[in-house]
């Protein structure tokens, strides 16, 4: 396997090309909007809370294929978790982009492995996730809760 | 050089031993480095004389009588003498060391625009400016209510002179712009933009980034009124820049930044300051990256500056022969003369960072991204594209490598369409 081969897995080739989730979401319950200054990549990350799950998840945005996979990946990953999962998954993806093996919650997320090598790209990789953070903050402190 | 495919006055080979740099390798591949736009690399002749002023002469400048602040200080001035003579500058008494273009340019902006602008006075910019020669006036559009006016592009993606022509108005005091394109590769007519400026009764300030390191720079030939620069641009250590200006519109400016050396005389209530260029150099300068970018400067002459030129078009005609005839990839720029060694393209469907990552690989190191020309993106619908660009040191053999790492890019995510 070549090293590109290795690091652009299928599974990211493939969101890449054909995101899931992609488009703005009616009945968005918070609109959270991500930048990634130093390389202009920007997206934009729906949520539909309802008590205390994600029922509805779905972003826009332009980015590169690590970005974007990563994004369309995440929407699959959190749909359906109460915010508290979604923020341990966030914590488990970010361990691995630093370098840990994979937790096995992370199921599919662990083609992205391959940027722990790549620190040029880190970024790329958790530009969604970090939208996802702030997003749920957001709407940990609107319910008054926050851990 | 027989097996040459592009004819240039100069030999990057024999050059390249000047370049410890490019001898690396790169994920076990030899180093091609083609992104000088962003910062070029430096020759021994560079480092070694930095290393030599550190050894042998360091001091401050312009402080004492001892004798090693007098060598440190004639270096400095010598270096001053010597950017100066670069540009063909009148005297080196207009040239003020800087930390890049950046604060050059901001220099510019907060002196002289704060000095001479107010509300109602228009800039006049083309859309393709680098961020560092648009945010400074930013700042001023929103402190004095200034107002910005933007020239667009020709078809063939040069700044519209006839649009220029027409932009400047009886409110026009400043016209702002590169010399060459950070991302177009275009060379600006300077002169012509200069005449169409003095005629209005504005100043020209010239963002020399790109220009200084691979075009000939005269200053009284482009009848220009300020010019800035940045010496890691042109083989000289970061950390420092210069600015040319007018001697006489220097001698008017107020100080940029306040501290010791731009002082005449300073009492507890009050400080008067220091004629040019000194009132425009606050604080200990970069006396041993003047040192080095002198080194520099001398080097590019030794090598001549028409020669870079026209090995960097040379090169820059042979790229664009072998990528024009690609079917999925775009480049960026205007095509024939007045083009520099800069090639910003993208590939359908694929993502700029992913060929960069790609060229990477390959120890090929292009820039990706917006190249601090956010707004340049949006005119030409990419905003973020990949950009490779050339210099003194680079061979045919390297721009075959990129091509052909190009080629391979595109058909790799190709195959996931």
């Amino acid at each position: 396997m070549s090293f590109l081969e290795s690091l652009y897995k299928d599974v990211i080739l493939e969101h890449y090309k054909r995101p899931h989730n992609r488009g703005a979401l009616d009945e968005a319950t918070y609109v959270q909007e991500g930048i990634n200054p130093s390389c202009g990549d920007e997206l934009t990350l729906y949520l539909r809370v309802e008590d205390g799950v994600l029922r509805g998840v779905a972003f826009e945005g332009e980015g590169c294929a690590i970005s974007q996979a990563s994004a369309s990946l995440m929407t699959d990953a959190v749909k359906d978790r109460s915010i508290e999962q979604a923020l341990d998954l966030s914590r488990a993806f970010r361990a691995m982009i630093r370098g840990k093996p994979p937790a096995p919650e992370l199921g599919e997320l662990s083609a992205l492995q391959g940027i722990a090598r790549l620190h040029a790209r880190v970024k790329c990789a958790t530009l969604a996730w970090t939208t996802l953070d702030a997003a749920l903050g957001a709407s940990e402190a609107e319910a008054g809760g926050g851990s | 050089m027989l097996h040459w495919r592009v004819m240039s006055p100069l030999d990057p080979r024999a050059l390249r031993r000047d370049f410890p740099i490019l001898e690396r390798t790169v994920n076990g591949h030899p180093l091609v480095y083609l992104d000088s736009a962003a910062s070029s690399q430096k020759p021994r002749q560079v480092v070694e004389a930095m290393a030599a002023y550190y050894y042998g002469h360091h001091a401050n400048v312009h402080r004492g009588a001892h004798t090693l602040s007098v060598e440190a200080t004639d270096a400095y001035e010598a270096a001053r003498e010597r950017v100066a003579g670069f540009l063909h500058a009148p005297d080196a008494r207009s040239v003020v060391f800087t930390r890049n273009t950046t604060e050059a340019l901001n220099l510019i902006v907060s002196s002289w625009g704060g000095a001479n602008l107010v509300e109602g006075d228009e800039v006049v910019l083309s859309v393709a400016e680098h961020h560092a020669n648009l945010v400074p006036w930013h700042f001023l559009k929103r402190e004095r209510g200034i107002v910005l006016r933007y020239v667009g592009l020709t078809d063939d993606q040069r700044v519209d002179l006839d649009a220029l022509a027409a932009a400047i108005g009886e409110r026009t005091r400043v016209v702002a712009t590169f010399h060459m394109s950070n991302v177009l590769g275009a060379v600006n007519q300077v002169r012509r933009i200069a005449d169409l400026a003095h005629a209005a009764g504005a100043v020209l300030v010239v963002d020399g980034a790109q220009g200084a390191p691979h075009l000939p720079v005269d200053v009284q030939a482009l009848a220009c009124d300020f010019y800035a620069l940045s010496g890691h641009k042109m083989l000289g250590p970061t950390g420092v820049g210069a600015l040319w200006a007018r001697a006489d519109l220097l001698e008017g400016m107020p100080p940029f930044l306040g501290g010791g050396e731009m002082i005449r005389r300073v009492t507890l209530d009050d400080s008067t300051y220091a004629g040019i260029p000194a009132r425009f150099e606050a604080g200990t300068p970069p006396v041993a990256e003047a040192v080095g970018l002198a080194a520099a400067v001398a080097y590019l002459e030794a090598v001549g500056m028409e020669a870079v030129a026209d090995h960097d078009a040379a090169l820059v005609r042979y790229a664009l022969e072998r990528l024009d005839g690609l079917s999925g990839v775009t480049v960026y720029g205007p095509r024939g003369p007045d083009r520099g060694g800069i090639v910003t393209f993208n590939i359908d469907g694929v993502h700029a960072h992913d060929v960069a990552t790609a060229l990477d690989a390959e120890g090929i190191a292009i820039r990706s991204g917006h190249h601090c020309a956010q707004p340049l993106g949006g005119v030409l619908g990419a905003s973020a594209s990949a950009r490779a660009s050339f210099y003194l040191y680079t061979t045919d053999d390297e721009v075959d490598r990129f091509v052909d790492a190009v080629i391979r890019t595109r058909d790799f995510f190709a195959a996931y369409a």
